[in-house]
């Protein structure tokens, strides 16, 4: 049943290219290998544990006390200080991947695809243990897309595109490629 | 250059429209655009968010510390999006289903905190409510457009509503020997038509 869960998270509903949450990371770090790589790590990390986290607090806090209707602005309030916490913890205990991930840990606050997922796992009325689950497999999805489109852009670099297709528009055409292989799961679970 | 009400409105429609000359907010783009109906319900659900977070954000430039603005504009945007959630709810039901996730990702949407970060924390009232409903627009055709080419090709025809009113019914426009190319309106015909619109955009010099 889990593994069930994560295949269906990492390719059939991949988060990327299935269903478009977090493409503004997608487009933005995908240029250098590198910088993709340093996205894609504080992805799970920070994913992890905001999908935990909003778990608790929305099935112990705002469901008890009938405060459904502020899910949004607790979710977005859980995750930048979290995302700060996170940062402060790092840049303390764990320098070396706090450099590593440098810039990229202040800009996920407004990476949609963390905040899409603690709202689809409370949709989908996850238990605990699935939410856990299905956050860490969507990260890992999100990590795979965004190496491969990294590799493929490094490749489109060298090649000679026609003006008005350079640049954003190449690279949309590319993710539709990418997305069609992806689109091949569909069905497998 | 004087600032105009006039040109901090047009700019978001031409110059500096959205999704395609800032590359921004693209999640809504490709998500929600599989029909001409949800793209415009989508397109105007954000207008609403960035209209009202300009202004207050405009309003309460001076008080807000630099600090912490990005923590205050972020929650004075949430708030105007979970008015749009509940009204959303309570009155355009079936389009509220269909735009699912996206609504509550308003809150994330760069756009609308581009915005408030970078135009309605350092100009006045009256620009910054042109500038958030000329980018709103601007939003709104561009996500309308996508919709309707993606729905045009994947079923053939155009037909639905907006918010409930103005309903349009288009069938068939290619005849009917036209095999409607369903990829249109699967996920990857969404980055593919998008990427071609960008093209086409580009084709056409800025002046």
């Amino acid at each position: 049943m889990y593994i069930e869960l994560i295949v269906a998270c990492i390719f059939v509903n991949n988060i990327l290219l299935a269903q478009f949450l977090g493409n503004c990371p997608f487009l933005g770090t995908s240029k250098k290998m590198e910088t993709a790589l340093g996205m894609a790590m504080a992805v799970v990390f920070v994913l992890v544990l905001a999908g935990v986290m909003t778990w608790l607090i929305f099935n112990y806090l705002l469901l008890p006390n009938k405060l459904v209707f502020l899910r949004t602005i607790a979710f977005i309030l859980v995750i930048a200080s979290l995302v700060q916490f996170v940062e402060m913890f790092l840049k303390k205990s764990i320098p070396g991947l706090y450099a590593g991930l440098g810039i990229f840990l202040p800009l996920i606050t407004t990476n949609c695809a963390v905040f899409g997922v603690t709202v689809l796992n409370i949709d989908k009325e996850f238990g605990f243990l699935q939410s856990l689950v299905a956050s860490f497999a969507y990260a890992v999805g999100f990590g795979l897309a965004l190496v491969l489109f990294a590799g493929l852009r490094e490749r489109i670099l060298l090649a000679r595109v026609p003006k008005p297709l350079q640049d954003t528009s190449i690279a949309l055409v590319t993710a539709g490629i990418i997305s069609l292989s992806f689109y091949a799961f569909r069905g497998m679970v | 250059m004087a600032k105009s009400i006039a040109t901090e409105f047009t700019k978001g429609l031409w110059k500096e429209v959205p999704p395609f000359r800032l590359v921004l907010g693209l999640c809504p783009v490709l998500g929600v655009t599989t029909s001409m109906k949800n793209g415009i319900g989508m397109g105007l659900a954000t207008t609403f968010v960035l209209l009202c977070s300009n202004i207050l954000v405009s309003l309460l430039r001076k008080v807000i510390p630099p600090k912490v603005r990005i923590a205050c504009f972020i929650i004075i945007i949430a708030t105007f999006v979970i008015v749009v959630e509940q009204v959303m709810a309570a009155f355009a039901y079936e389009l509220f289903m269909s735009l699912g996730v996206f609504i509550p990702l308003i809150v994330v949407n760069c756009i609308v905190l581009g915005r408030a970060e970078a135009f309605a924390s350092k100009n006045g009232v009256a620009l910054s409510a042109a500038d958030g409903l000329g980018m709103g627009i601007g939003f709104t055709v561009s996500l309308g457009l996508l919709g309707a080419v993606r729905e045009l090709i994947g079923t053939g025809g155009l037909s639905g509503d907006v918010f409930g009113f103005l309903p349009y019914h288009l069938p068939s426009i290619f005849g009917a020997a036209f095999q409607p190319l369903e990829f249109a309106v699967q996920a990857p015909g969404a980055f593919v038509a998008l990427g071609l619109l960008l093209c086409l955009m580009n084709l056409i010099p800025s002046k």
